[in-house]
């Protein structure tokens, strides 16, 4: 009878290993996933991935827009236009002590609906007469509709910078549009100004071609000035993979995403099954009270639910990633342990382990040195079948909305959208990358595993 | 007393230090938080009754004694002036939490108003054993004629097909996949809610209906993720009774292939398959909390998700000790029917 420990060349192994298919579609999907991470690190500004829960840093991108390449394939939606003060053109002018300083941008509007909000963001550097900003919208019908016309705020010690943003939903903007209610041949509607300013005079439809935005600001002091103007105009599509509810681009979450998955769940199976290993080998070594004793602790860890648990503790004890790793190594060994100790209780009576107790070598050297490299080849095996069991359990456990709050996770993702009723409101841009990405990343492991079992394994060798 | 009793006992005695371990680790865990929130409402109505009462007090200092004089009497009343790991206080509330007498709730009630832990957890239990029950016995009768199915054509397309079935919907998230279910069959095409939770109040004689309409997309859900490694489970065992020398007499003295498959070997094959059954059974209740919470439907999973939410942590504990009873109970019985049916379990 062949036991389980039977040895394996290492050659042997990898020969093997090229011949099982989906092995081999396991690596790719793995080495996709690593470039991934590469990419992450070289390409994406790390910013990006600290401010991932803080919504001023996502302030400039669209709110759950769908990915830019879904134009291609339906109606024309408007995309995300964003302008600053280099996409201008500047002229100024002087009245007296009034200096006019005019940013005017093109914006040329060809879609099918209507922008899903804008704003204009300013900064100008003042002393204590406050300048006045003013913007005119001139439309491609001819009309010119005046939406804002105001001073900036006084400031408040000296020469300063300030900075601010005009909002769509500025209720100034809503009273200066009034005045042109009277230019629709049909009603329209003040408090969505993104929809009035595009909108044709004729009939309720968008009025395509080139507007032309002008933001004249109106400074009192020969040292004044301004420094940046610029607008954006909230599109619909957005970049490769949209954005959500709170505006975060949702390509940059899934890149981070997979560097994070691939730490959880190499971290906890390699801990995990490792432990397990040398829990098992020693009890199986040892024999008589020390292997009933051990036994009967990881039959205890056997049956704790862990859900509930891992629930309890990211409760209490804390939610940060490497805590939520230490959890789950507690509850992963358990398996591992059962099997090399099962393994160990064959391997202990071979000769070549009675002979080295014979030559007086020490416990440890036996365990470490002759009877666990019997059992690499299984571990091995054992790792990459528990990773995917890691990845889905924080995912869980992320989607409960106990995930690690300083970084993104795809779990987590899946948590906002699901708060956010993305399902019922069709937002599957938001849904279906995040977790075809879990799926993915747990399918290259079980692939690798299921390859490598077949090879190390005589039992599901026989199957 | 025989191999099975001694069994049977060393694996009782296991569960309760099981259930006893749990219950102390989380009390633990929790003791302290909970500590800080019955300290906040013990001072918040110390002040409201100063408040409303006509004490008139000469100094601030004055005042702040006195209101540290009658927290600290109310402290001592309910004896929270010792630590939770007290062996008294302690004691109390393992015997309090093991009759589920959790107190009140911080924030969540129950549909009829009751802010009684036990009563919240009592109203969510059935709806999550309804919803689990039912798609279990759907995954268990798909999975077992599927596995013999593919187990009589061992190698074959079908057999791989359900092979490469069960590792891909191995590595899907279910709530996941029900999040893609309400996109398709609520968003897309309206024939299911989107939430589960049924919009005509409990007393409504169509309740019932009403909560078997909404139960159909999540069972449909946990029934499409499950049934693979079912049948992968089934196909397993049942080859390796097809294998067995009776069979093949069977074969031999011309019984039909029809009945040897789905009479004999499964018959057979039952009691692994009946362990490996109660043992996932109680593996996918972890996986039903996170379900339930994805479709909203009113069980133990959407108020758990509800009470991570605000942090109600009577709650939580009530929740995470009955879940870890069904846990234990069910482990425990797979323990106890395998050793029956496999004698080798008893002797080793």
């Amino acid at each position: 009878m062949t036991t389980a420990a039977e040895v394996i060349s290492r050659s042997e192994i990898l020969k093997e290993f090229r011949r099982s298919k989906s092995g081999i579609a396991g690596v790719a999907i793995l080495l996709a996933l690593i470039l991934m991470t590469i990419y992450a690190a070289i390409a994406v500004p790390l910013e990006s991935y600290r401010q991932w829960n803080n919504p001023n840093f996502w302030i400039d991108t669209p709110k759950a827009a769908a990915p830019a390449w879904t134009n291609l394939l339906g109606p024309k939606l408007p995309e995300h236009i964003v302008m600053n003060a280099k996409d201008a053109a500047v002229s100024s002018s002087m009245e007296g002590a009034m200096r006019t300083v005019t940013y005017s941008f093109n914006v040329n509007f060809d879609y099918n609906s209507y922008p899903s909000d804008f704003m204009m963001p300013y900064s100008a550097k003042y002393g204590s007469t406050q300048p006045a900003l003013q913007i005119d919208v001139l439309r491609p019908d001819g009309k010119v509709f005046r939406i804002y016309f105001a001073s900036l705020p006084s400031s408040q010690q000296g020469s300063n910078e300030f900075s601010a943003r005009v909002f769509s939903t500025d209720k100034l903007i809503m009273d200066s549009l009034r005045n042109y209610l009277g230019d629709f041949a049909y009603q329209q509607d003040i408090s969505r100004p993104q929809v009035m300013i595009f909108s044709s005079s004729q009939e309720n439809m968008v009025l395509k071609g080139t507007y032309i935005i002008r933001e004249t600001f109106y400074l009192f002091d020969p040292n004044d000035s301004v420094i940046n103007a610029g607008i954006t105009l909230g599109g619909e599509v957005y970049g490769l993979m949209g954005t959500d509810e709170l505006r975060r681009d949702l390509a940059i979450g899934i890149l981070w995403g997979s560097p994070v998955a691939l730490f959880i769940g190499l971290t906890v199976s390699i801990a995990g099954v490792l432990f397990g290993l040398i829990y098992g080998v020693v009890a199986g070594y040892k024999g008589k009270r020390t292997d009933e004793g051990l036994m009967r602790i990881s039959d205890i860890f056997y049956s704790l639910p862990t859900l509930p648990l891992l629930i309890i503790l990211s409760v209490t004890v804390g939610r940060s990633i490497f805590l939520i790793v230490g959890f789950l190594v507690i509850f992963g060994w358990v398996g591992m342990a059962k099997v090399s100790r099962s393994i160990a209780l064959q391997l202990k009576n071979m000769q070549y382990v009675e002979a080295a107790k014979l030559m007086g070598q020490s416990d440890i050297k036996i365990v470490f040195r002759h009877m666990i490299p019997q059992l690499l080849p299984l571990t091995f095996a054992s790792i990459a079948i528990a990773v995917p069991g890691a990845i889905l359990v924080e995912a869980g456990l992320s989607f409960l909305g106990l995930g690690d709050p300083s970084i993104p996770t795809w779990g987590q993702i899946l948590h906002d959208a699901n708060s956010a009723g993305a399902a019922a409101r069709g937002l599957w841009w938001w849904i279906a990358p995040p977790g075809l990405m879990i799926a993915i990343t747990g399918l290259a492991f079980v692939l690798i595993g299921n390859a490598l079992d077949a090879i190390v394994n005589p039992r599901s060798r026989r199957m | 007393m025989g191999g099975f009793g001694r069994f049977l006992i060393k694996r009782s005695v296991n569960m309760i230090i099981v259930l006893f371990a749990t219950l102390v680790l989380t009390i633990a865990l929790l003791g302290p938080a909970m500590d800080k929130i019955l300290l906040e409402a013990i001072r918040s109505s110390v002040i409201e009754q100063v408040n409303q009462s006509n004490i008139k007090f000469q100094t601030p200092e004055e005042r702040e004694t006195f209101v540290k004089n009658r927290i600290d009497l109310q402290v001592k009343n309910i004896g929270l002036d010792e630590p939770w790991y007290a062996p008294k206080r302690f004691t109390n509330t393992v015997l309090k939490v093991m009759v589920l007498d959790l107190g009140k709730s911080s924030y969540l009630t129950s549909e009829s108003g009751s802010a009684k832990v036990q009563d919240i957890i009592m109203e969510k239990l059935p709806k999550t054993v309804l919803l689990f029950t039912t798609s279990i016995l759907i995954i268990m009768v798909i999975g077992l004629y599927l596995g013999a199915f593919v187990a009589n054509r061992a190698g074959s397309i079908w057999d791989r097909l359900n092979s490469a079935f069960a590792v891909f919907s191995n590595s899907f998230p279910t709530w996941w996949i029900g999040m893609l279910m309400i996109f398709a069959f609520a968003f897309t095409y309206h024939i299911f809610p989107a939430r589960a939770t049924p919009l005509t109040p409990p007393s409504d004689p169509l309740y019932p209906l009403d909560l078997l309409y909404h139960m159909i997309l999540p069972v449909i859900t946990i029934v499409l993720v499950g049934f693979g490694s079912w049948a992968y489970t089934v196909r397993y065992f049942v080859i390796g009774i097809l294998g067995e020398d009776y069979i093949a007499a069977k074969r031999a003295i011309g019984v039909p292939e029809k009945r040897i498959i789905y009479s004999h070997a499964l018959k057979n094959a039952a009691p692994p398959i009946v362990t490996v059954i109660a043992l996932s059974l109680a593996g996918s209740l972890s996986g039903a909390i996170i379900i339930e919470a994805a479709f909203g439907w009113p069980g133990m999973g959407s108020l758990y998700y509800q009470a991570i939410g605000f942090l109600d942590i009577p709650i939580i504990v009530g929740i995470t000790y009955v879940l870890t009873v069904i846990f234990i109970i069910a482990v425990f019985l797979a323990d106890i029917v395998y050793a029956y049916f496999d004698p080798r379990v008893k002797v080793a």
